[in-house]
């Protein structure tokens, strides 16, 4: 803006074409700054209206809302505590991320650090078309082939020979919190890689020669050059994955049993659940509008907002500073 | 310090790791495409293609109706997400070296990454209940929010691509400077928007959980901008969950027709960057 005044300025144009110049250009600076706080306005946008949406409920229930168990949405008897399906989401999002984050690793570290250059191109579509597989056919592919996977390769002999541990306590279904963590995981893998790529191609090659220089072998030189360099930035790609791992719906619903309730809490990975989102898309479309049930759906929605905004402010920050830094080193 | 052996042998034990890594994340792919084309190819028929759904429990019919509707909430959505996105590229290209840039492109990162689910929600509030009606104007606005942070981000990465000497160049020709975005900059930048764009449209063909709060799904036809109507994603999900064979295996067909469009849209994009990487080099 400044700079455009000041040439204006100090152009010798004849007083009226200048005002003309001035003005075809600021009016379209305007409408792009207009429309690029379209961002903005939808985000502000977004917490008031959940916020509206959700007050029936919220009044009604207070702080129980987030602290109760009981969800009923039957007119006379409701009750709408969301804390197991809180839990829920954490705790398959929390199985998404121990599985997925060290494979993603691994991936990321094949793919900038060791594949040949022929394998790399094609191995990384391959992973990025991971990404475009839609969520609903991961749910498809979750309820006919992964879930019998899970129960005959996993469940039943975790249930045989550790089911005297409380987490792996339950009968082996092959719908419950263990498979949405483990269809979670394979869904965040190709964000997580990415971005670990991404942070990891910012290292500046000074860091690997130095390494490579006091003879350190190849993965010496990645441990000790690029993964304690990039350590904040691969942190950084995690939380991403968790943000997407806590707002993925359609797959989760699919495989997660849908329970209701104190039933609904993650007790055991062997068991049915629910996570916030799966809560929403199994109820919204069998809510009596006349109740307070859509009220309290919108709730759950603006509690996962909450979380959602929460964690991917925090892990921008962390990516941005990272990859803010290569750029000042570059120029 | 280990002996060199041992280095060496934790060098290839860490080489062997990441590869298999890498086996790991490409079976689940391999298995879902081999699924979705062996259980999805029988049910392909021109029956299937060209009928709306018949009546639950009995089979027959198809999905010519999800069809449809999933190309009617494409071409929409691009109808308000391309021009609002592009148009905000260009201010975080042209003009967002401030503060104020910076805050947008954040919160467009922020956007980009949100639970589609909660866009939904948004829009059922704002739109739905505010018209009284599931409509497909509802469904456009959600996947549009969805796609705009997508086609700013990339119309922005490719304008800034633009060499500056050639803004400098028609500058000195006298041109003003918004003629300069909107006939050099923009027209020199094209087939980075226009992969953006197409990138965008393969993640909201797919997106289901918006669509459940603002379409809601239908037996019909497309009916108006104002009524519900059906999409591909959701016809998967209503049919995968249907307690009978044939409705799995209409569900696995839908989801085929769903992966083709998509896998056409990623591999078109993917053909038409290197082409253009190539003769720029």
């Amino acid at each position: 803006m400044n700079s455009d005044d000041d040439a204006q300025k100090s152009s010798k144009q004849t007083h009226h074409k200048r005002k003309i110049t001035w003005s075809g250009d600021s009016f379209f600076k305007l409408l792009t700054l207009v429309l690029a706080s379209g961002v903005i306005i939808t985000i502000i946008l977004m917490v008031i209206e959940l916020v509206t949406g959700s007050l029936p409920a919220l009044e009604r229930f207070g702080l129980g809302f987030v602290t109760g168990l009981n969800w009923n949405p039957v007119a006379g008897r409701e009750a709408f505590g969301i804390l197991p399906y809180i839990l829920g989401t954490l705790a398959t999002s929390a199985l998404a991320l121990l599985i997925g984050v060290p494979i993603s690793l691994g991936i990321a570290i094949f793919l900038s650090e060791m594949a040949p250059n022929a394998i790399r191109t094609p191995l990384s579509f391959l992973i990025e078309l991971l990404a475009a597989v839609p969520s609903v056919v991961y749910g498809l592919w979750g309820i006919f082939i992964l879930r019998f996977w899970v129960k005959d390769y996993i469940e039943t002999p975790l249930s045989t020979y550790l089911g005297f541990i409380p987490v792996f306590q339950g009968t082996p279904f092959g719908l419950d919190i263990l498979t949405a963590g483990i269809i979670l995981a394979i869904m965040i893998i190709p964000t997580v890689s990415a971005v670990s790529r991404e942070i990891m191609n910012a290292v500046p090659d000074s860091q690997r020669e130095a390494a490579y220089s006091i003879g350190a072998t190849r993965w010496e030189t990645i441990r000790i050059g690029v993964l304690s360099y990039a350590r904040s930035g691969i942190f950084g790609a995690a939380i991403l994955g968790l943000g997407r791992a806590v707002g993925e719906t359609m797959a989760v619903t699919m495989v997660i049993g849908n329970t209701v309730g104190p039933a609904a809490l993650p007790t055991s990975l062997l068991k049915g659940g629910q996570t916030m989102a799966s809560l929403i898309a199994n109820e919204f479309n069998e809510a009596d509008p006349t109740s307070l049930h859509p009220s309290a759906l919108i709730g759950v929605g603006l509690v996962l907002f909450l979380f959602a905004l929460a964690i991917n402010i925090f892990a921008q920050f962390l990516v941005w500073r990272v990859l803010k830094v290569k750029g000042g080193a570059v120029e | 310090m280990a002996s060199y052996t041992v280095r060496k042998l934790k060098d290839r034990l860490a080489f062997g790791l990441a590869a298999f890594c890498v086996l790991i994340a490409v079976i689940p792919l391999g298995s879902i495409l081999f699924e979705v084309i062996r259980n999805g190819a029988p049910a392909l028929s021109i029956e299937f293609l060209t009928q709306t759904p018949g009546p639950i429990g009995q089979p027959g019919g198809g999905i010519a109706n999800a069809i449809e509707g999933t190309l009617i909430l494409i071409g929409l959505t691009c109808l308000i997400g391309v021009p609002l996105g592009v148009i905000s590229g260009i201010y975080l290209s042209e003009y967002g070296d401030n503060k104020f840039g910076r805050t947008v492109r954040f919160f467009n990162d922020v956007l980009s990454e949100f639970p589609s689910i909660v866009v939904g929600i948004f829009v059922y509030v704002l739109v739905v209940l505010a018209l009284g009606s599931f409509s497909v104007i509802a469904g456009a606005i959600a996947l549009a929010i969805i796609m705009l942070p997508v086609v700013s981000r990339t119309t922005e990465e490719s304008l800034k691509l633009v060499p500056n000497s050639i803004r400098e160049a028609a500058m000195a020709l006298g041109i003003r400077r918004w003629r300069t975005i909107v006939s050099v900059v923009l027209s020199t930048g094209r087939g980075g928007i226009i992969t953006g764009v197409m990138l965008s449209v393969a993640r909201i063909a797919g997106e289901t959980a918006p669509l459940i709060m603002t379409i809601l799904g239908s037996q019909w036809f497309f009916a108006g901008f104002n009524q519900p109507m059906d999409a591909l994603p959701l016809r998967v999900w209503r049919l995968a969950l249907l307690p009978y064979d044939y409705a799995h295996q209409q569900g696995w067909g839908a989801a085929l027709i769903l992966i083709l469009l998509i896998l056409l849209l990623n591999i078109g994009v993917r053909v038409a960057t290197r082409g253009r990487y190539k003769t720029r080099r």
